[in-house]
């Protein structure tokens, strides 16, 4: 193909230097990829996967099997781009890599951004039937939204020398584009193109933002947009995509689609010099006339078919063009370069070879129905077209112009207009569509459906069914032939549509080789597209949750007081902990031991704010958590608080926490931080799916409340010094109770409940006074030395106490009984979990139950106890350690593990091994620290 | 044989600005379809009667096949698919293989499924493409880092390989991994498994189909069951969509759609389905050595023979027999991925799909007797099924062949849900059950 002096959408004004495999070219804006290239003479861009046969571009859009490229450098090289939907511009650099791409070295460097839409109608497809759609769709005030794939709306009016009510069809695209810009309810949006079909009308679009635009004129604009849209309606205007042609060396650079051949004409001025026709429809006569027109030579039009005699082989014999009906190209010559350089055609048993640089042809039309067979909408074969069109289906979306099957432009514009006027009544707008434009309609003969032509050596070996994964009729006849009747086992054992188009071409020549050699008709099934249309990058569906922003970081109120106390933070799920807050130059565990005593001896600090919150509220209340949580609750008096844990279906723990009873219709629930989602989600699944009939309500409160903890026998002498109007007597004030009041100047909740075992008051307020409560209450501490204590410390101080965390001390098949919870069951009534409680198994002496444990040495979270390491593997397990620590106040070793039978076997010596070493631990009871709990009360 | 793409510890060569561990270069067989033979099956009609039916064409159901002529000489057998060989998980899984497993039934388990993939492709006669190439659980938080460390003394002691790698480890295993501390959920270190790695599915579907037709048994597919035939409480036979078949004995190997099979056979199996999806990427140069999974960002990935990424993630929530799942899942998938990789950016998402896994309620497999008699499930491998293939059916098999479980599925019973004794993997799977 040469360019032209004239002509084509292309701006002559603005040359453009591009670079393709290190050589520097020039394209003029306007140009994609694919056109530069071919301006430039590179007729072969790569080589094929398997033959290494030389590759060119095939076609101009969609189709394309063979022209893809790695474009781009550092750290924007992205691989296996389509060169045919590539717009050049300055600065572009690519490599053609047609089958296999590489990854950049360095990082990301632009943008990808998301937006959500929703609308009346979206029209997916610029063509003309997707805006005479759009056009009536929007005339009653419908919100609509137009997606192209291209840059430019006109779809095949753009490669189709059509006129339109008695002028050119540009004058039509540009006069109905600018009729739905001043809409103020209708979006086009250009470089979009749909790519995933979702259940309930969703579609995912992506929107190519500024990849086209030189590096300089990027700055601020995200590089894609990844959309998705709820429409109400949706017009599929997704038009068909030519099929090729099956014949032996049907590969070679300079075949080309038929259609893509008078694109590259109008579009980019390019021409080839002598051509040759290959069909089994009318529409490639277009391509045959207009280039004849366009004053190139067209050596022979081969039609498959006898006698073509519609309205465009007589255009084209009018013409003087040459047509040999009933007649094949039964293979292809090259040059040495690879490059077509004749065909050899088949007609009345005789066979002769003509000298051509460009082969166009045409194998039919396949409606491009991908985005509803991602929603297994069905399809049919259509013998009157050859290819599989879509069944009309439920309301919700209609199927429009060539993706219908209906493949002419009359038929695209009537579709396309009465599809518009329906979408709009259905979204409840009374449309005042315009007139249809008025298209000649060519008076066309039916297409005949060839997906193969025979060798005539009988050699098959070169005759290319799926270009991009050279898959050949051979190859297709071997499978066959091995027993495989599914194109879905076809798929799989010739690798046909498993390229980066997906066999889009491919699939029904593949599938009609196939069922033929088994005698089955050639249409049947195609094996399934799968989403999306086109290959969407991993950015572009990350969108901005990268890095830093992947998950929310959550923090509590009192944060940055607590940083400013000295405290190293840790990670605990989307949540910044406090660990321990070390004095300058301490270490970890010395930080552990001094906040640890700080609690036992004097009095601590500590934010526990992300134990989940949960506000449940009304009549049934009390019935509901019955129901949901082992212990009673119904006998709870207001004021009153309580240890609980709730279990699965099948009776393991889910979680504890404390529930307060506030009045006789409001609770406050706590959670472990993990679980604070679960519970939540649990609860409300339970009330919406199972229980609807209770009045409750519950709401997440984590996030609006700060908890903070004083723990130690000096508990009370702080929330006296900070100032208060309870009266914090153990008499009036017991264990287990709580109260609202004033605490340091600020509205409090009050409850004396203790994970450490010491007197300890958690003190919440609403969230925005956390900060100012942790001021006031740390001076008001000063005099006590109050410390606060991190994570670190926690854990030592509930382990010594022997209390477990739900997740950590226990697996998800640990039972309250296995726990040591047994006295929270209650059999007197029923809740969730209880029924598999009953179970035969789980009622065994040798289940893992929780243990202490002493061990002279530190012990390694998640060693394995075992009677003796040293035998032959496996060695029965004995049970795990799931908590171990350094006690400063019982000067030991110490933690928790699971012990198969563990409570009767307390005093035994296991052996701690971490896989390489094994550390001897005797099984205690888990209460080590002050067995009679006489420290609660401080 | 297959290798993998590149070894532990080998360096990741930095060509003209690109990422590659090879150059372009002549095409590696495997690359394509691997060797597929000339002949893979025979596609009879169903005939009157066969020994045992077996309900279910896919990767367990063609090994349970397999296994009943290879090992015990029951060749009258034929396999009921109602669509084609293969068309469920077994094609759209990730063809993840380890047997890492904390309870000591798992691992006695995974173990015999590893050990017999050692051996596959030898016993098949054809190339799986299996590849041992290393399988990393990696650790992102202190609970998951103890967690590590349990998996790996536990599997130690079963006599199961593993082994800790710091961040210096897995600069050297994984070296485009993204190991910095400045990312939102920094990976601490990793859990390795070297016998864990992959093979190629669809060769796994051919090599068992072609080797239980060779032995005798007829592959019969688009042939549904619609219900069973029962003489008291005892299975006599199978309705299906191609006539009635007798059958001595039934073996119900139905994955997601086993509860269905179950309630035309008159019981009721614990399984709950729901959609779970993966992805491939186009074809790249080789870049990742080994399997990656992680909990914490939730993604697993590795790089198939071919080329393509292999991802897969999170289940949905919800319960479902249709084989697609929801975007958003997608979305947070490929978030993940680049957490792990952020130089994955300009990779593209290919192709997406989903699978229906069937999950039990301790997670763990069912593989045993049913209250029909002379009729035997095999299900409940929610998505960890592909890489118990060889041992499933090897099972199963068992247990149709004698009537009895062995001793190795013996606690996967299916009464356990009634008794209690639970074998509990929740923790076990890279998904989140």
């Amino acid at each position: 193909m040469k360019r032209r002096p004239d002509g084509g959408a292309i701006d002559r004004t603005r040359p453009i230097a591009f670079r393709f495999d290190g050589r520097l070219l020039t394209a003029f804006a306007g140009d994609t990829l694919a056109s530069a290239l071919l301006a430039n003479g590179i007729a072969a861009l790569g080589r094929s996967v398997t033959a290494g046969r030389p590759r060119g571009v095939m076609s101009a859009g969609l189709e394309e099997a063979h022209a893809f490229v790695q474009l781009g450098i550092g750290a924007e090289s992205e691989p296996l781009v389509r060169a045919t939907g590539v717009e050049v511009f300055d600065g572009l650099s690519a490599e053609g890599r047609i089958t296999k791409g590489v990854l950049p070295g360095v990082p990301e460097t632009a943008r990808f951004e998301k937006r959500f839409a929703h609308c009346d109608v979206l029209v997916i497809g610029g063509g003309p039937a997707g805006l005479s759609a759009a056009t009536t769709a929007a005339a009653g005030g419908a919100r609509v939204i137009l997606a192209e794939t291209g840059s430019r709306l006109g779809g095949a009016l753009l490669r189709d020398q059509e006129q339109m009510d008695g002028h050119p069809a540009a004058e039509w695209i540009a006069a109905a584009g600018l009729a739905l810009r001043r809409q103020p309810e209708v979006r086009i949006m250009l470089r979009t193109t749909a790519m995933i079909s979702l259940d309930q009308n969703g579609v995912v679009l992506v929107e190519r933002v500024s990849g086209h635009l030189p590096a300089t004129e990027r700055t601020g604009l995200p590089d894609r947009r990844l959309w998705q849209v709820r429409a109400r309606e949706i017009v599929l205007a997704t038009g068909a995509l030519e099929r090729p042609l099956v014949f032996p060396d049907n590969d070679r650079p300079g075949v080309m689609l038929a259609a893509a051949v008078r694109t590259y004409l109008h579009q980019f001025a390019l021409r080839p010099d002598r051509t040759v026709v290959f069909t089994t429809n009318d529409d490639a006569y277009r391509t045959a006339l207009d280039l004849v027109a366009a004053g190139g030579t067209v050596a022979a039009v081969v039609d498959v078919r006898p006698g073509p005699a519609g309205d465009l082989p007589a255009a084209a014999r009018a013409a003087g063009i040459t047509i040999i009906d009933e007649a094949e190209v039964t293979g292809t010559e090259a040059g040495p370069d690879g490059v077509l350089s004749g065909v050899v055609i088949s007609h009345d048993g005789a066979a002769r070879m003509i000298p051509c640089d460009v082969l166009a042809v045409s194998g039919g039309w396949d409606p491009a129905i991908d985005l509803i067979h991602q929603v297994r909408a069905p399809t049919r074969w259509d013998d009157g077209i050859g290819a599989f069109v879509p069944v009309p289906g439920p309301g919700g979306r209609q199927v429009v112009g060539a993706a219908s099957g209906a493949l002419t432009l009359h038929a695209a514009v009537t579709s396309g207009h009465a599809a518009g006027v329906e979408a709009a009544r259905r979204t409840g707008f009374e449309t005042v569509a315009g007139p249809v434009p008025a298209v000649r309609l060519w008076r066309e003969e039916a297409p005949r459906l060839v997906t193969r032509v025979p060798a005539p050596d009988g050699d098959e070996s070169r005759s290319f069914v799926d270009l991009h994964r050279d898959v050949t009729v051979a190859g297709v006849l071997r499978a066959t032939g091995a027993g495989i009747q599914s194109v879905e086992h076809l798929k799989r054992y010739t690798l046909t549509g498993t390229g980066v188009e997906q066999g889009r071409t491919a699939k029904v020549n593949a599938a009609a080789v196939a069922h033929t050699a088994i005698g089955l008709p050639p249409g049947g099934t195609t094996s399934s597209a799968r989403p999306p249309i086109e290959p969407i990058s991993f950015g572009t569906m990350a969108g901005r949750a990268t890095g830093p922003r992947f998950d929310p970081v959550r923090t509590p109120p009192a944060h940055d007081a607590q940083a400013a106390a000295g405290a190293v933070f840790e990670t605990v799920g989307q949540w910044q902990r406090a660990r321990y807050f070390p004095t300058p130059g301490e270490a970890l565990a010395e930080a552990v031991v001094r906040e640890c005593r700080a609690v036992r001896t004097g009095v601590g600090i500590m934010d526990a704010s992300t134990l989940g919150k949960i506000d449940v509220q009304g009549p049934d209340a009390a019935e509901f958590l019955e129901r949901l949580y082992m212990n009673r609750v119904a006998n709870l008096k207001p004021g009153r608080a309580r240890y609980a844990a709730m279990a699965h279906l099948d009776g393991s723990l889910f979680d504890d926490g404390v529930i307060m009873r506030l009045a006789a219709d409001r609770f406050f629930v706590t959670t472990s931080t993990s679980h604070a989602g679960p519970v939540m989600d649990w609860m409300e699944e339970w009330l919406q799916t199972e229980w609807p009939g209770l009045k409750v309500w519950l709401t997440s409160i984590t996030e609006q409340w700060t908890t903070l903890a004083v723990a130690g026998p000096s508990a009370r002498t702080v929330l006296e010094a900070a100032g208060t109007d309870l009266d914090l007597s153990r008499e009036a004030f017991p264990f287990m109770a709580v109260r609202t009041g004033r605490v340091g100047g600020f509205d409090a909740q009050v409850a004396r409940v203790s994970f450490s075992g010491e007197l300890a008051f958690e003190v919440s307020v609403p969230g925005y006074d956390g900060a100012a409560l942790w001021a006031a209450l740390v001076a008001a501490g000063a005099g006590q030395g109050i410390t606060p204590y991190g994570l670190e410390a926690l854990s030592v101080l509930r382990a010594e106490k022997g209390y477990l965390i739900v997740g950590q001390d226990t697996e998800p098949d640990t039972t309250a009984s296995d726990a040591g919870l047994g006295w929270m069951i209650k059999a007197d009534r029923d809740y969730i979990g209880k029924r598999a409680l009953g179970r035969r198994d789980f009622q065994r002496p040798d289940r893992y139950q929780v243990v202490g444990f002493r061990a002279d040495g530190p012990v390694m979270e998640g060693s394995q106890l075992v009677s003796d390491p040293s035998g032959a593997r496996p060695i029965p397990i004995a049970g795990s350690v799931s908590t171990s620590h350094w006690s400063g106040a019982l000067g030991v070793h110490f933690g928790l593990a699971r012990v198969k039978g563990g409570r009767a076997r307390i005093g035994e010596t296991l052996q701690a091994h971490d896989g390489a070493r094994s550390v001897p631990v005797v099984l205690a009871d888990p209460v080590l620290y002050d067995r009679e709990g006489l420290r609660r009360d401080g | 044989m297959a290798i993998a793409p590149t070894g532990p510890g080998r360096p990741v060569a930095l060509t003209s600005g690109s990422l590659s561990l090879a150059s372009d270069g002549p095409v590696h067989p495997n690359e394509h379809a691997g060797h597929n033979p000339d002949f893979l099956w025979r596609n009879p009609e169903p005939r009157a009667a066969y020994d045992v039916v077996i309900v279910g064409g896919g990767l367990h159901g063609l090994s349970t096949a397999y296994h009943l002529a290879a090992r015990h000489g029951i060749t009258n057998v034929a396999v009921v698919e109602r669509a084609w060989l293969g068309n469920g998980n077994a094609v759209r899984n990730t063809t993840v293989i380890r047997s890492n497993y904390l309870r000591d039934e798992s691992a006695a388990l995974y173990e015999h499924c590893l050990t017999l993939w050692e051996t596959f492709a030898e016993a098949l006669d054809y190339d799986i493409l299996f590849s041992q190439r290393g399988i990393l659980q990696l650790e992102h938080h202190r609970s998951e880092v103890r967690d590590g460390h349990r998996r790996i003394a536990s599997n130690l002691l079963n006599g199961i390989d593993a082994e800790w790698l710091d961040l210096d480890d897995l600069a050297r295993f994984c070296p485009i991994l993204n190991l910095s501390p400045d990312v939102r959920y920094p990976v601490r270190g990793a859990a390795l498994q070297r016998r864990g790695g992959i093979a190629r599915h669809d060769a796994v579907v051919f090599a068992l189909a072609r080797a239980a037709n060779r032995l005798g048994v007829d592959l019969i597919q688009n042939c549904e069951v619609t219900g069973f035939e029962k003489v008291g409480d005892r299975v006599t036979g199978v309705i299906t969509t191609r006539g009635r078949i007798g059958a001595g004995r039934v073996g119900i190997v139905g994955a997601g759609r086993t509860p269905l099979l179950a309630a035309m056979a008159g019981f009721e199996v614990p399984i709950q389905s729901s959609p779970l999806q993966a992805l491939v990427s186009e074809i790249v140069e080789p870049v990742l050595p080994c399997v990656i999974m992680s909990s914490a960002v939730h993604v697993y990935i590795s790089q198939a023979h071919k080329g393509e990424l292999v991802m897969g993630a999170g289940r949905d929530p919800y319960t479902s027999y249709a084989q697609r799942g929801s975007f958003h899942v997608l979305e947070d998938q490929m978030a993940a991925v680049l957490e792990l990789f952020p130089i994955f950016s300009r990779i593209h998402l290919l192709r997406t799909w989903a699978g229906i896994v069937d999950v039990s309620p301790d997670a763990s497999p069912i593989i045993g007797t049913t209250p029909i008699r002379e009729l035997f499930v095999n299900c409940g491998w929610g998505t960890g099924g592909f890489k118990a293939t060889p041992g499933a059916g090897w099972l199963l098999a068992h247990t149709i062949a004698t009537g009895t479980p062995h001793a190795l599925n013996a606690p996967f019973s299916l009464e356990r849900f009634e008794t209690g004794a639970l074998i509990d993997e929740h923790g076990a799977a890279a998904v989140a059950h």
